[in-house]
């Protein structure tokens, strides 16, 4: 899709980001020592930690990601926002208190509390480091897909953008404003959402067939001679032939007829009936994107918005309404699911072809689907193999879940804001508000997704846009304003991580491990010298993995911190045996194991290495299942093994 | 390992409680993963308001959430007040917590005060 940015979006926008900006100057003046720069002295309000824990919490992830997978695909998207805030019980009945007792600034201070070893340091300011850089690419390709409408701006512009303006709130000012941010963001996050959801639930559901064709019937044979609907076919050559069946019989996919204006195509594919006596055939309109060396063409055109250019239509359309109707008007929070679950939606799906001048063509074609199936788990591919897959595609789910369970608990930028607060009681205060704010708008994301489902307005290229291009299809005000608080989620969500790497680089390894003695002034500076190196990085991994989308990402960031953290905290906590060693191994042995695991995955050979994913090594995509008991395991047996030694 | 820290009364309770609707919840969440994962048809079926069973569950998982943290908060004792930054021991907290059964937090409930 092309996006025209509109001079009133860019206004609002900038006033966002300079809003931010300038705030955290303001408060960057308070905080010069490490606790202020670290834990914001300890003096945050239980309550705006709360929605603050919800800002950092509602990331890119959670806000494009989910949405747009729930637009894509329908309920799959929700099981992430169910896992996600399931997460949080683990942090607030398990986690949050001796949390805030046994730590001061990182995550590796609570799990060194009682040992003062350096192995330790290292090893929890390492899972720490990899955690957040792997937590940090989603953020910056959400923030790529965001800038792409709003400002017009290429996808690497964006991701720019938001690390030099992160990186500037973050050497500017830490804890204190970062939390402030969190705070403005979460609130306005849920509160714009909840506006966004009545418009939507107000609007109802509508039918549109025009906007793609739809032929036919047409007998079979007709598919190969010369013209078609009174119009010139394409011959069906050089990758259009179509696919082989189990037979090796070539079965044709898409038919191609030139367009009425003379400019290009219009591609079709092919539906035959499911009876196979009857030869009769419909066509379906789909779009095609034809890439070859730096030239992209729309349907056979130029790419663009030209007299002679085409380019690919917003899709999200319901094709039938129960009874006929051709539109509901207002619906309520229930009738909203239970009219949907009676009409047809139209999903796509996609098909690349390649050509013999080493160009590629990826056709979109549309998928009748019934609304009740997207309201039932199992229709993404990731998680097709639920219905009658193999044992495999269950334990990849069961992976996912248990990874986003132990995950959140062990994410650092969630655990550091428990030292913002003065006491336990605080935090869980602080906890409690956060799970009510979160829940709150998780409930909010299926009404999201499913609206951007049927608002005729998704991108097929880029489904993170799910959201903001909902809120365009209502009204371009609402569009800016939406944009812009995604923009900023990504921002404080960011800004927390990098804050978190950055206290693991200049409080854990530097002055914990290798003994660089700091004073607190020094180590602020060192911490600003690490965010800095981390921004960058996490610029160059955004612009690297903007094909992911990025719900999908997150859940691998999951999956390492829930690995390497979880097993060694819960343990440190809840069994007395727990030793030096075993700590150390078991968050090693988590985060290698689970990071290896995904290097090694059918995801990752696909969409980072250009490979084959059968090739793969690893047996499904989510590691946690295994990683997470491994973690655990190592722990118990090498603090057996090495029990002796430690009590002396 | 030093041992030497007592922990106060109103921390084992509210520990014990914890990870008492820790379990609650546990089992609330492993049924519908368990469920999406081996009994996927289940999740089809409408049981209310012409709402399906996957709807339903997943809205009451994030209800229960917010309902069980507030028992939480409300049932929680305030602890005497203490250093922030104090090292008590691991397993400070006392072991065997997720067996005990709920009659036993009971008891000690009254024990205390």
């Amino acid at each position: 899709m092309i996006y025209d940015p509109a001079p009133m979006a860019i206004v609002i926008f900038l006033l966002f980001v300079v809003g931010t900006v300038a705030l955290s100057f303001y408060l960057g003046r308070r905080a010069n020592s490490s606790e202020g720069y670290f834990a914001a002295h300890g003096q945050i309000p239980w309550f705006v930690n709360g929605v603050a824990f919800a800002g950092d919490y509602l990331s890119a992830a959670s806000f494009l990601g989910i949405c747009g997978m729930i637009a894509a695909y329908g309920y799959d998207g929700f099981l992430y926002s169910i896992g996600f805030l399931a997460g949080w019980i683990v942090a607030l009945f398990v986690i949050a208190e001796p949390m805030k007792r046994l730590g001061r600034f990182t995550f590796a201070d609570a799990l060194d509390a009682n040992f003062d070893s350096r192995g330790i340091k290292a090893a929890a300011g390492i899972s720490t480091l990899v955690v957040s850089v792997f937590y940090l690419i989603p953020q910056m390709v959400g923030a790529g897909s965001l800038i792409q409408p709003l400002l017009g701006y290429p996808h690497w512009v964006g991701v720019v953008l938001v690390g030099i303006v992160v990186i500037t709130i973050v050497v500017t000012a830490g804890m204190v404003s970062t939390t402030w941010v969190q705070f403005f963001k979460g609130s306005l996050l849920v509160v714009f959402s909840a506006i966004l959801v009545m418009m939507v639930l107000d609007k109802g559901l509508t039918v549109d067939q025009e906007t793609f064709e739809v032929l036919g019937p047409f007998p079979q044979s007709e598919l190969t001679s010369e013209s078609l609907a009174g119009r010139d076919v394409l011959a069906a050559e050089d990758g259009w032939e179509g696919k082989k069946d189990d037979q090796g019989n070539v079965i044709q996919q898409f038919v191609r007829l030139r367009s009425v204006d003379g400019i290009g195509y219009d591609v079709f594919q092919i539906e035959r009936s499911s009876d196979d006596a009857s030869d009769q055939v419909w066509l379906r309109q789909g779009q095609a994107i034809t890439v070859a060396d730096g030239s992209t063409m729309i349907d056979g055109a130029p790419k663009g918005i030209g007299e002679k250019e085409k380019q690919l239509l917003p899709v999200g359309r319901l094709s039938k309404l129960p009874d006929g109707q051709a539109s509901t008007g207002p619906l309520g929070p229930v009738t909203y699911f239970t009219t949907l679950s009676e009409s047809e939606v139209m999903l796509w799906g996609k098909e690349a072809l390649s050509h013999s001048d080493g160009s590629t063509t990826t056709v979109y074609f549309q998928k009748p689907t019934e609304g009740s199936r997207v309201l039932r788990p199992g229709e993404h591919p990731k998680f097709a193999g639920i219905r009658g897959g193999e044992v495999k595609d269950r334990l990849n789910f069961l992976s996912l879940m248990l990874a986003l369970f132990c995950g959140t608990a062990s994410l650092p930028h969630i655990l550091i804001r428990y030292y913002t607060v003065k006491d336990g009681a605080a935090a869980r205060k602080s906890t409690i508000v956060g799970i009510a704010t979160i829940g709150f708008f998780y409930v909010l994301t299926l009404y999201l997704g499913l609206g951007a489902m049927t608002s005729g307005a998704l991108d097929l290229t880029d489904t993170n846009m799910a959201a903001p291009l909902l809120a365009r299809s209502i009204s371009p005000w609402l569009f800016a304003v939406i944009s812009a608080i995604a923009f900023t989620t990504v921002l404080g969500t960011v800004s927390g991580l990098i804050l978190a790497s950055s206290g693991a680089v200049a409080h854990d390894l530097l002055s914990g491990v290798l003994g660089v003695k700091l004073t607190s002034d020094q180590q602020v500076r060192v911490a600003k010298i690490a965010a800095v190196v981390v921004g960058v990085i996490a610029i160059v991994l955004g612009i690297l993995f903007k094909e992911l989308n990025v719900g999908y990402l997150v859940g691998w960031a999951f999956s390492i911190a829930a690995s390497a953290n979880l097993p060694a905290l819960v343990m440190l906590l809840f069994w007395k045996g727990t030793t030096r060693q075993g700590i150390v191994a078991s968050v090693l042995v988590g985060m290698i194991s689970s990071l290896g695991w995904i290097l090694l995955s059918a995801d990752t050979y696909k969409s980072v290495y250009g490979l084959d994913p059968n090739d793969a090594l690893a047996p499904f995509s989510q590691p946690g299942i295994v990683t997470i008991p491994l973690a655990f395991i190592t722990l118990i047996v090498v603090s057996k093994l090495t029990k002796p030694v430690e009590s002396t | 390992m030093k041992t030497s820290e007592t922990i106060s009364p109103e921390r084992q309770y509210n520990t014990k409680l914890g990870l008492n609707l820790f379990v609650v919840y546990l089992l609330l969440y492993l049924g519908f993963v368990l469920g999406n994962a081996f009994f996927a048809d289940l999740m089809e079926i409408k049981v209310m308001l012409g709402l399906n069973l996957a709807i339903v569950y997943g809205f009451a998982l994030i209800k229960m959430a917010f309902i069980l943290s507030l028992i939480y908060g409300l049932m929680c004792k305030s602890e005497p007040a203490s250093d922030s930054v104090e090292k008590p021991t691991p397993a400070a907290t006392s072991e065997g917590k997720l067996d005990s059964p709920s009659g036993e937090s009971l008891d000690s409930k009254e024990g205390e005060q």
